[in-house]
This record gives C-alpha cells, structure tokens and sequence, in this order.
C-alpha cells in the first residue's frame, strides 16, 4: 500500500495502534506504511497539546474526540481548531485519541460521547482554546529564535513573519514551541473575523469513501482473526434454555459454538458466511414465559389507559389548564400516536474484540467511546487500565451506536477464545430485532379557544414510553423522564416550548413496555413535534384562522422568526402549482431553533408527493453553512422515511420486522427537493444533526390535511388511505 | 479453488460454491469497498458491475460468476485517477457516513454507462440504493454534473 494523497494523515490512531499492534502478534507483519502517532514516546513529533500535533514538514494532525459517524462533526471541529490555530487548512489531517488514552490523561479530552448533536455546540469553546493556545507557542518560539517580541510576529496560514523580513513555518519552530509552558489564558477570535469557520470547507473524509479505501469495523482485519455471529433469544428479555452446537460443530469452517449472557448463541467461524451459514442451522430453545404474550395491540392499551390516568408527571405548566379549557368557548380534543422505529444504520451493529488474561481491545465504531470501554472492562472483568477501544468511522449512528451491547457481546465471546481476535458481526436480521428502538407514545390533546379565536388553554397528555427510565434510570428526576418533555419544556437552552399560551398543562403517564426503548436521532422532539404542530394546525381550522397567522400570534421571538424565515422563503400564502399545498411546523430542539414548510400534492388516486421542503435554521453560530445544508437534507430523508414507512410491531413478544423487505426506507425517488434557509443570530450554539427531523412528519402531514381534508393522527403514513372521499 | 476475474484480474478463492460473491469479495479476496447491508438485494451497499451491469453481490452465488468480469468500487479509479463518477461525487462532497457509497458509485456508473444523459426519472430508476444520512439530493447532483463532465 502506498500512501497517495487523500490518505496523508487519515491514519488514525486506531489504525496506527492497530500496526503496533499485529506487528507484535505477527512477528513483524505490517501494512507497509505507518506514520508515529505523535504521542509516542519513541516518535520524535511531541504535541503542543492534546488537540493538536505539527510535523517538521507542516503537516498539522488534530485530534478529534467526537465520533464521525456522517454528521461532518470532525470537518467542523478541525474548522474551529485551525481558525484560532492559523495553520494551513490544506495541510491538515485528523486523528481519533482513544478512550483508554483519554482516561490515562485525565480526560484532557473531554467528553467523546457523540449524541445530542453536541459534539460543535459543547467541545467548541475547548477546541478553539487549543488551537489559540498552540498559536501562542509557535509564535513564541519563534520570537525566542529571533529574539524579538511575539507582539511583532504575523502568522497566515502556518507561514510566520517579521518586518525586519524573516521568514519561518510552524513545523520549523513546532518542536522548539512544545518545549515552552502553555499559555495560561488566550483570547479566541470574535466569530465574524472567522475565516475558516463560517465557511463551507470540503469534508476531510470524502475520497476514501468514493474509492472503496474507506475501513468501517466491519471490514477490520487481523492476522489470526475469526468471525462470529450471533442469534439473542428473538423475544428481547428472554432466555436461552437450550442448543445443540454439536448440530452444527463439524460444518465448514465452524471453529467453537458459545452462549453468552445466558440470552444469545453464537458460532465463531474463519468467515463470516460460515459463521451465518452454521447459526443458521443451529437448534436453540428459548424461555420467553409472559413476554411472549405482548402484541402491539396489547401495548397501544396499555398506552391507551395512560391517556386518561390520573397520576402523571408533570413537564410544563402555566396557569390552570382545564379550568379555562372548561369555560373556553368552543373545546377541541384529538388523540395521536407514534410507533416503535428502528434506527437501521447501513453498517449492521460489529466490533472486534481480543481479550487476553490481562488485556481486552476492542476495534468498533462506537457514538459513546468512554461508554464502550466501560462496556469492555465490565465484559472482560479487567480493570479500565487493562483495555481499549480503538474507534473507527461509522457506517451509520443515529443514537443506535452511542449503546454498547454489541461491544459487550463481542468481549463476551472473544473472553471464550483468550487471544483470538474475534469479529462479531450481527446480521441484518438480528440488527432489525434486537435494536433499542425509538419509543412509541401517544398524546392526548385538548384546547380551548375563546369567541375570537384565541387559545386560553392546551393540555397534552403524553403517555408511553421514557427511555431514560429503561437505559439511564439514574437521570430520572423523582422517577419523572425530563427527556420526555423535549421540545416541550419550560424553560432552558435545549428544547423549551415556542408558544405562550396562557394555560397549559403537559403531562407524561409513564407507561414501559418490554421492547427496550432508545435514543433514536431527534429522539423525543420527533413525536412531540407531530403532536404540537398537527394540534396546533387542528386549533388553527377551529379558529377559523391561517396556520401561519394563528402561530405567529402565540410564538416567542426566536421561534417566531425562524418560522417567519421558512415560511418567507417558501412563498407561503403565495399561489402554488395546482392541486400543491404547504404544511408548516416549527420546534426548538438541542438547543436550535428550526421550522419547515413542505409542499405536498395527493393525486385523484391518493398517491402522496412531497415536492419541496423549505426548512429554516437558527443554529446560532454558523461553523461549517455547507454541512449544515446537507444535515437538514438528510433530516427529512430520515424523518420522512419515518413518517412514510417507520413501523416496528410487536408479535408474540418479538419485534415482526427482520430486514428492509419489512421495514421500508425513502429512496431516491420519494426525496424531495430541500432549500436550507439559514438565519443565524450569533448570539449561543445550537445543534444541527437532529432538531430538522422533529418538523419533516408535521409539515407533511399538514400539508396533507390541507390537500385531502384528512387529517392524519397516527404514523405511518402507509396505513393510510389518502384519496379523497367522494 | 476456484477462480473469478475482478477488476481485470483472475483471483483465486476457496469458497463454498454457493458463497455470494460479496462475501468472496470481502473476505477471501479483501475487497471490503463492497458493503454489506442487508444480504437481500434490497438496500445496494453491495452493488458491483458484472459485465458492465450494477449487480447486487449478496445474492449472486460465487459459482455463477464464471468467467464473467466483475468490477468493484476498488477497480474504479484506474491508476489512481479517480472516474468522472468519483470526481463528481468529491466535488458534491456526496458522501455522508459514506457506508452506502461505493454502492452508489457503481451503481451510477454503471447508470452513465448505458445513459450518458440521464433525465431525473433515469436517476430514480436506476439509483434504489438506499441512504440513511440521506446524501439523495447531493448524488442526484453529482449524477448530472458527471454527465456534463
């Protein structure tokens, strides 16, 4: 292998950790390239600090704690870095820290765990430090050199200068300016002098992922390696009872047959499609006992009692809800629900583990590296000292890889084969029925608008499913679910509820179902959204008034005007093409502020088209314009498909879909045309990766309503029958 | 052992006959440009040309291949120059996590191969592959600004 351009720098510490690695264990084997990793004690580059490392030929690598799973979290990152940095943004490359590296340096990183759409809006302020920080250095250095004062010194783009005509480059002076003490303090650039920042810069990991060089951890490989994959009780919270293994032990290339934490077998094979071929000829017996009773039917009563329960938790109040919706002149009342739905990242859940007595290493793509060590030292029964996670890019995340079940089960199974590396890998099926899924709820919602038209009060009555009650029960406040309430809060900078409406009362009946619940990208702003945003369409036509105009009235300033923007530059209220139509809907989530208008047509015959979506975004600060129109593109991609076809359901206790035949996405041919609208105010950072999705299904389905007089309470939109009545 | 030709070169594997040519791809031969995604030709991460045709590898048995010739994402770029596809594609800065890609990439070079101009619905047809990020508008870009190149 040779090193061609576009791989200058990509070698990630993984990969590099990986070579030192199989050199060991190979007696010398190696890829035939390696650049050090700049933190070895053996290489002669130091780093300036955590973030950033300068080679002799100015070549800048900077490490990124984030996990790129597509977001262009790492692009953005490396933006603010090299903004304050001053370095060459063509000479930059980047390189993942471990998550072992970052506990050994007292978490000089910071945190890794990748959700929440925080990976700019929360690592912005350190990383900029860093590089300002690393600026500093150089130009001191520099300064010593030449004996002048570092005020007198002009950097661009890596070349610093002197009037008196001197002339040097950071590489140059970078091994002098790692000796030097860090400055203490440093002043980060005000954003409207950013010059790489702000900027719609080209990703740094396109050409690899064109050319098929591009590794995932499913197409890790070392020497020695096996592969397995697995089969979990299909009914998740059963147990294995029985298996054969001497049913499928002799068959090709079949290596051991393992059970692991008592709910799951699995063959270790020298391929993968012997491994699939034996798991599939594999007699096992379950223990499934009740679960095996629950259907989606008996879950959506369960929810359904929810919806009139008389102990609920309680999100947002103001005033007194029913006494006024009582006394309002005219009462509106709708039920909504929101199925389970799978995250289904192209990538199947992978990892590779090696566990040996006093060491466990695990290759995976993770959202969550601090987490999936936890996972392999808990696996292992090692100490955290003893183990790594060496991430590599994901082909896909969307809240399903910030779990480490998939970790644990590959340490699980390589823990029975000490020093045998072992690559898990989960079929699609498995993937499909053995998610943490999106949580399914309902909502029931009562308003009552005086004799003008006006909402005097709103009550939603959430009930379902939380999921910080099944996977983080310790964030539960006095056993209420805040996360419930995205996008409905009170008050606060993450996801707080746009309307002032003078008596309000939202409120949540938890009610949990087996199938495991999990953050699922936009995670609770998405049903919220469709509840919130349908209503309010449904207020608006019992008021007699414009959806736009009936909003506008009750939004706060910041909601208002991004939702002003879309619907501006959608032309709402302008003629539209005969037999289109425009649905609006805004929300605040992860701390942005966003709204959407999609213009819909439904044929004679009910077929449904989405032609364009115009979306709107305050995300604050602006770090990367060209990423962010590509996120909120593939927002309604994702949040479409949702609304289109995203449907788990639950038969005899297991979840009924197995793989894409079941379980539909949006293609090419259903994407609309999407026109991003950015009205930043610069004044706080916001997210970008998921708070888009929440408005794609509200903005259809109003449209819709708007096109057939169908007013869609229930997702997915397949189930239902669009043709207008005659 | 048996042999197939890939990107222009007569590979040998050991495969069970039955194998799909995906899995011979990636693990016997490492070509792991080829992706798997749903082992049901549904989603196109494993799309590969055979005999200039867009085929899904996870369900073409290995010994059907025979002496036909197939191309994988890795036999694109020809000397290191990247196709007029991958061009188009660096130039939208198409892919996202980039899982689906190299199926995309195939499958739309193989589109430009029988259609040098594709209409919108020529790209709906031909391009099923499926994309979570949801790089569509930034591939149905690429498609035509490669048509023009």
């Amino acid at each position: 292998m040779t090193i061609h351009q576009t791989s200058l720098g990509r070698n990630s510490l993984n990969r590099r950790r990986f070579l030192v690695s199989s050199a060991a264990v190979a007696g010398g084997f190696s890829l035939g390239f390696s650049i050090p990793f700049d933190a070895d004690a053996q290489s002669p580059v130091k780093e300036l600090n955590a973030w950033v490392v300068i080679h002799p030929d100015d070549k800048v690598v900077i490490r990124i704690a984030r996990s790129e799973m597509g977001q262009g979290t790492l692009t953005g990152l490396c933006q603010l870095v090299v903004e304050e940095l001053e370095c060459d943004w063509n000479k930059v490359a980047w390189e993942y820290p471990t998550p072992g590296e970052n506990v050994k340096r007292n978490r000089v990183w910071k945190n890794f765990s990748t959700g929440g759409s925080r990976g700019i809006r929360e690592s912005n302020q350190y990383v900029r430090e860093g590089g300002a920080m690393a600026r500093e250095m150089l130009l001191a250095a520099a300064a010593a050199e030449w004996k002048v004062p570092a005020g007198e010194l002009k950097v661009d783009k890596g070349v610093i200068t002197h009037s008196s005509g001197k002339k040097t480059t950071y590489g140059a002076v970078a091994a002098a300016a790692a000796q030097l003490e860090p400055p203490k303090e440093v002043k980060l650039k005000d954003p409207k002098d950013w010059k790489i920042a702000g900027k719609p810069m080209k990703r740094l990991d396109t050409v690899d992922k064109v050319t098929g060089k591009q590794l995932y951890s499913i197409d890790f490989t070392m020497p020695g390696m096996l592969v397995a994959t697995v089969r979990a009780c299909p009914v998740i919270g059963g147990k294995l009872k029985s298996f054969d293994a001497a049913k499928v032990e002799k068959m090709p290339g079949v290596k051991k047959v393992v059970a692991i934490d008592g709910n799951a077998v699995v063959v270790v094979a020298d391929t993968y499609w012997n491994a699939r071929t034996a798991l599939a000829a594999l007699p096992a017996e379950w223990d499934i006992g009740k679960l095996g009773e629950v259907q989606t039917e008996t879950i959506n009563a369960m929810l359904k009692e929810g919806l009139d329960a008389t102990e609920t938790f309680v999100g947002n109040k103001v005033g007194d809800a029913k006494t006024a919706i009582d006394g309002a002149a005219k009462k509106v009342t709708a039920t909504y629900s929101f199925p389970y739905q799978h995250h289904v990242t192209m990538e199947p859940m992978n990892a590779t583990a090696r566990v040996t007595a006093d060491k466990a290493e695990v290759w995976c793509g993770t959202q969550n590296g601090e987490a999936a060590l936890a996972a392999v030292s808990e696996a292992a029964g090692l100490p955290v000292a003893q183990c790594e996670v060496y991430k590599m890019l994901l082909g896909g995340g969307f809240g399903r890889r910030g779990r480490s079940d998939y970790v644990r089960q590959a340490v699980l199974v390589a823990k029975q084969m000490p020093g045998t590396p072992v690559k898990l890998i989960w079929s699609r099926e498995e993937d499909m029925t053995h998610c943490q899924y999106h949580p399914t709820t309902m909502c029931k919602l009562t308003g009552g608008l005086d004799a003008q038209g006006n909402l005097v009060g709103l009550h939603m009555r959430i009930s379902g499913q939380s999921i910080l009650a099944s996977l983080l029960p310790q964030n539960l406040v006095n056993g209420m679910d805040p996360a419930v309430f995205q996008g409905l809060a009170a008050s606060g900078p993450e996801a707080t509820y746009g309307y002032d409406v003078p008596n309000l009362l939202i409120d949540h009946a938890m009610r949990n179902p087996h199938i495991t619940p999990g953050f699922w990208r936009g995670v609770n702003t998405n049903q919220n959204a469709v509840y919130m945003e349908s209503f309010m369409d449904e207020l608006a036509d019992a008021a007699g008034q414009d959806p736009l105009a009936f909003r506008l009235k009750l939004l706060k300033p910041k909601w208002k005007a991004v939702l002003q923007a879309a619907a501006d530059k959608a032309g709402y209220g302008k003629p539209l093409p005969a037999g289109h139509f425009h649905g609006l809907a805004q929300i605040m989530g992860y701390g942005s502020y966003v709204a959407g208008v999609a213009e819909v047509s439904v044929s004679a015959d009910g077929a449904l088209k989405i032609h364009k979506i115009t979306a709107a975004t305050n995300c604050g600060h602006v770090v990367n314009p060209a990423q962010i129109e590509r996120q909120v593109a593939g927002s309604f991609a994702y949040g479409l498909s949702a609304a289109l076809y995203g449907e788990i359901t639950v038969k005899d206790g297991a979840v009924e879909q197995t793989n894409f035949d079941s379980y539909n996405v949006m293609r090419i041919d259903e994407m609309p045309q999407v026109e991003t609208v950015m009205v930043p105010t610069h004044d706080f950072w916001g997210g970008v990766g998921e708070p888009t999705i929440a408005v794609a299904a509200p903005a259809v389905l109003n449209a819709i309503a708007r096109a057939t007089g169908k007013r869609v309470r229930n997702l997915p939109l397949m189930h239902h029958e669009l043709k207008k009545a005659s | 052992m048996a042999v197939i030709n890939v990107n222009g070169k007569a590979l040998n594997h050991t495969a069970d006959p039955r194998t799909p040519l995906l899995w011979v791809l990636r693990e016997q031969l490492g070509l792991t440009g080829t992706k798997y995604g749903c082992g049901i030709a549904q989603c196109g991460a494993c799309t590969v040309m055979i005999d200039g045709v867009a085929t899904r590898s996870c369900q073409v048995p290995v010994n059907s291949v025979g002496n036909k010739k197939v191309i994988t994402i890795e036999g694109l770029a020809a000397n290191g120059t990247l196709n007029k596809i991958q061009a188009a594609w660096v130039a939208a800065d198409v892919p996202q996590c980039g899982y689906c890609q190299s199926g995309m990439v195939m499958a739309a070079t193989a589109l430009l191969a029988a259609k040098p101009k594709p209409t919108d619905a020529d790209i709906d047809a031909a391009m099923t592959n499926i994309c979570r990020c949801g790089t569509y508008v930034q591939v149905r870009e690429a498609i035509h600004a490669a048509s023009k190149a």
